[in-house]
């Protein structure tokens, strides 16, 4: 590939049966256009997080991709109730997901430390009230 | 180990996926908390859980695993089933709990491989 791609996809919060959809959708696209296991890998575990983080505490938000030879870049746009303190959610463990939510599987607090260690690049702008966007990137080594 | 000597071992039913009995894997993870599957798992091909919902699926798909083993008798409904179709998944269903269904497997030679 030469050009860029972008992807964007709104990522719905009523359902958590369809959330990971659009992560889904960024692996077949990045396997198809033939990228290293390990980017796909990577990139898709950390969307994956964000999208279940969006559907579980913000109602939903926005994904969009940018797609490069030399980096993959996802930002992960919400207008949830935003993180009052963002280092204390990128600690391990720290989790204010409901029971309901541990029960099916998440909640653990890795999701913020899971998506750090995947990526190249992660920042996180919260304003409470307002909502959260998540940017992270890969670059593709060469 | 293929996915068929698993299901042999388990004694398990193979839900979907009877034409991918023939995969090769060679760790695994027995695990209820996809969080953690997704934070401490790294190049495991097989997913030992006790949880039924679409994102255990989901998980396996990004962390590329192969076959999904459904412990203690849960079995998937027809969206988990359809779903792990679609992404090539294999789905099997033992009675087994998950500690004899780790270490059934376990002492046959599947080993837990490294972590993320």
């Amino acid at each position: 590939m030469s050009e860029k791609i972008h992807l964007h996809y709104d990522v719905s919060g009523d359902d958590f049966t369809h959330a990971g959809e659009a992560s889904g959708g960024v692996k077949s696209t990045l396997k198809k256009l033939g990228f290293d296991p390990d980017v796909i890998r990577r990139v898709t575990i950390s969307m994956y997080e964000g999208e279940i983080n969006m559907v579980i505490h913000a109602n939903g938000g926005a994904a969009d991709v940018d797609i490069s030879p030399e980096r993959i870049d996802v930002v992960l746009s919400d207008h949830g109730p935003g993180i009052p303190d963002v280092s204390l959610a990128m600690q391990a463990g720290y989790s204010t997901a409901p029971d309901d939510i541990r029960a099916l599987g998440f909640g653990a607090g890795m999701g913020l430390p899971n998506m750090k260690k995947y990526t190249d690049d992660m920042s996180v702008d919260s304003v409470v009230g307002k909502g959260t966007t998540v940017r992270m990137s890969v670059n593709v080594p060469h | 180990m293929t996915v068929g000597k698993i299901a042999e071992i388990l004694d398990a039913e193979v839900i979907i996926g009877e034409d991918k009995l023939d995969t090769e894997v060679n760790s695994a993870c027995g695990c209820d908390m996809m969080s953690d599957v997704l934070a401490y798992v790294k190049h495991q091909a097989v997913l030992l859980t006790g949880l039924v919902n679409p994102q255990v699926v989901r998980t396996a798909e990004m962390m590329d695993m192969r076959c999904i083993v459904f412990v203690r008798g849960k079995r998937p409904g027809e969206d988990i089933v359809k779903l792990a179709a679609d992404k090539d998944i294999v789905v099997l269903t033992t009675t087994h709990r998950m500690f004899t269904s780790c270490g059934l497997l376990y002492s046959s030679g599947l080993k837990g491989g490294g972590v993320g």
